[in-house]
């Protein structure tokens, strides 16, 4: 071959033995992306990603829009975990025009955030137990998140697209009753979720199937830059709440998850186990909350950023996510980069997929907290 | 930074008109300011200009990359827990590895590009962290460089490139490739330069570029 090729085009050699398999786009459990992936026998040879059919553009549309309008939609990609991808949206308009949050905001915010990370990972443990074809597993979960469901209701009006935080505090205060009704429901939760335990990860079927497979290092968790419970997953002490802690994290009563292992099953773990975390910082933080007071710094109409660019990240269900903002003296932001834990941890996936059978794809797949829409942006 | 002598300005172009009552069109500064102390607005500049103390950490660090690399390295601020600094494409490699081996800062979190078409150059910006250095892990590291822009892009065969850093942080490996595709910015050394989430035949220019219009915008 001599004909020169457009860059991001390639010529594929076929191998008699390999057999290329699209897995998805339509959401075979993968939600809406593809695996391009090549099987010798059951053995998965190599594995490329193919993301990107549920971009929509977030990025670009935040261009269009006023630090206000922008609230509801950027919150679209992981819509039962709303709060935390508006967290550090939140935190960087805060930053870019100077505003100060009433200490009372501080911490409904940060319980928002934690309901909001328990509905999450009981969403992705549901599909998680339904893929590993543990039917229980999806109903318990699935159940459970109802608790979580109300409370924000109750807080925010909607069930699942919340849009609570707003830059400057949240949108509405605590309706009457909430401490001691959100109380009541994590207690209750805590004690239903040892019941996992017994259930669902200590089940030998699972630990057959997910221990020892898809082994991440704790090298190449630093060297792929992977984030969240992949990377405490395999023996990396790096939690955003810890590191750098916003609004009152540092007050809170809580530690990181963080396990050696580095398989599936680890994965898979590290995210049950901060459940319990959250339930620990949603009781601390009910205890030290102040018991009245403003929740919002209103915002003059249409704000503008000064030129200036911001850089926020927080700690989300799936890992870290930053916002990026760039703006030049306009209502609209000039530039808006999402960095989220999603995107980040997909690179891991070729490397763990290598050598896998094909049966377990679905264990390293959904080990990996992967979220597509989020992704994709 | 907005300044003081916006509020004539800002009296016109913000949307107040709608939320809090008519307002005549023809109204003087003091008049306008009037109106709007009625109605219990502030009219303060947007961005209050308060002068921040450079912290010492992150200016210790910042000193090693201009003492290394004097005029190749500019430093565009310190504040706390973030530093910028601008390499020329040229550079930048030598830089990276600098910022790798020297200040251990040890992965990418993301990869951004902007586009500036006034100045006809589109930026992209690396934010590199520290998982391994503990006193790293407050830390973002921006390193940004420029690269020429043209007016009728031709991705991956005009001017629009810089070289790759995937072989000293390895993570940035999918975000060159979403910069490659959203701003056409090719970067060289980078063993997989495809697309990632645009579709195979998309046939019109690098999407995030500020020419490329949302329609009906």
């Amino acid at each position: 071959m001599t004909t020169q090729l457009p860059p991001g085009m390639h010529i594929e050699t076929v191998d008699e033995k390999i057999m290329t398999l699209n897995v998805g786009p339509q959401h075979p459990g993968s939600g809406h992306m593809r695996l391009i992936i090549k099987v010798d026998g059951d053995y998965i040879v190599s594995c490329d990603p193919d993301p990107g059919y549920v971009h929509r553009g977030e990025e670009k549309m935040a261009e269009y829009r006023n630090y206000i309008q922008n609230i509801p939609h950027l919150e679209r990609p992981v819509i039962h975990d709303s709060s935390n991808i508006l967290y550090p949206y939140c935190l960087s308009v805060e930053e870019l025009l100077g505003i100060e949050v009433p200490e009372r905001a501080k911490y409904i915010r940060v319980i928002a955030a934690e309901l909001n990370r328990c509905i999450y990972i009981l969403y992705w443990l549901a599909i998680y137990g339904i893929f590993m074809g543990h039917s229980t597993m999806f109903m318990w979960p699935a159940g459970d998140r109802e608790l979580f469901i109300d409370l924000l209701e109750a807080m925010s009006g909607a069930r699942v697209t919340h849009a609570y935080l707003v830059p400057g505090g949240v949108r509405n205060d605590l309706p009457s009753n909430f401490e001691e009704r959100c109380l009541r429901q994590v207690e209750y939760f805590e004690k239903r979720l040892k019941e996992y335990e017994a259930v669902f990860y200590q089940n030998p079927l699972l630990k057959a199937r997910t221990e020892g497979s898809g082994i991440l290092s704790r090298t190449d968790a630093i060297r792929l830059g992977t984030t969240g419970s992949v990377l405490r997953a395999s023996g990396v002490d790096f939690d955003v709440r810890k590191k750098e802690p916003y609004d009152v994290y540092e007050n809170l009563d809580f530690q990181s998850i963080v396990m050696k292992e580095g398989d599936s099953y680890a994965r898979s773990r590290v995210p049950y186990l901060e459940m319990f975390e959250s339930c620990r910082i949603i009781k601390d933080a009910l205890r030290k909350m102040p018991k009245s007071g403003s929740v919002r710094t209103k915002l003059k109409p249409n704000p503008k950023g000064g030129n200036d660019e911001v850089y926020r990240r927080i700690e989300s269900g799936r890992g870290a996510i930053g916002y990026y903002i760039v703006s030049n003296n306009r209502p609209e932001p000039y530039r808006v980069k999402i960095s989220v834990g999603s995107f980040r941890n997909l690179i891991c996936m070729p490397y763990l997929l290598k050598g896998e059978k094909l049966g377990n794809m679905p264990a390293v797949y959904w080990g990996l907290n992967y979220w597509p829409v989020e992704a994709d942006r | 930074m907005s300044s003081g002598t916006d509020k004539d300005v800002e009296a016109k172009d913000t949307g107040e008109e709608k939320t809090t009552g008519t307002k005549p069109e023809s109204m003087s500064k003091d008049e306008a300011k009037k109106f709007y102390e009625e109605k219990g607005l502030d009219l303060s500049p947007d961005v209050p200009v308060k002068p921040k103390p450079i912290p010492e950490f992150e200016k210790s660090l910042a000193d090693k990359i201009s003492s290394k690399f004097g005029d190749k390295a500019h430093v565009d601020y310190v504040r706390s827990d973030r530093i910028r600094v601008t390499a020329k494409r040229e550079d930048i490699v030598s830089v990276a590895k600098f910022i790798r081996d020297e200040l251990k800062y040890d992965h990418a979190e993301s990869v951004s590009g902007v586009d500036y078409p006034d100045s006809k150059e589109i930026e992209v910006i690396y934010h590199l962290g520290s998982y391994t250095d503990e006193k790293l892990g407050r830390q973002i590291f921006a390193l940004a460089t420029r690269v020429p822009r043209e007016d009728v892009p031709n991705p991956g065969s005009d001017m629009s490139r810089t070289p790759s850093l995937r072989d000293i942080f390895y993570s940035v490996e999918f975000h060159e490739r979403e910069c490659f595709e959203m701003f056409g910015v090719y970067f060289e050394g980078h063993p997989d330069m495809r697309r990632l989430l645009l579709p195979e035949d998309w046939a019109d220019i690098p999407p995030f570029r500020k020419d490329f219009k949302i329609k009906g915008r």
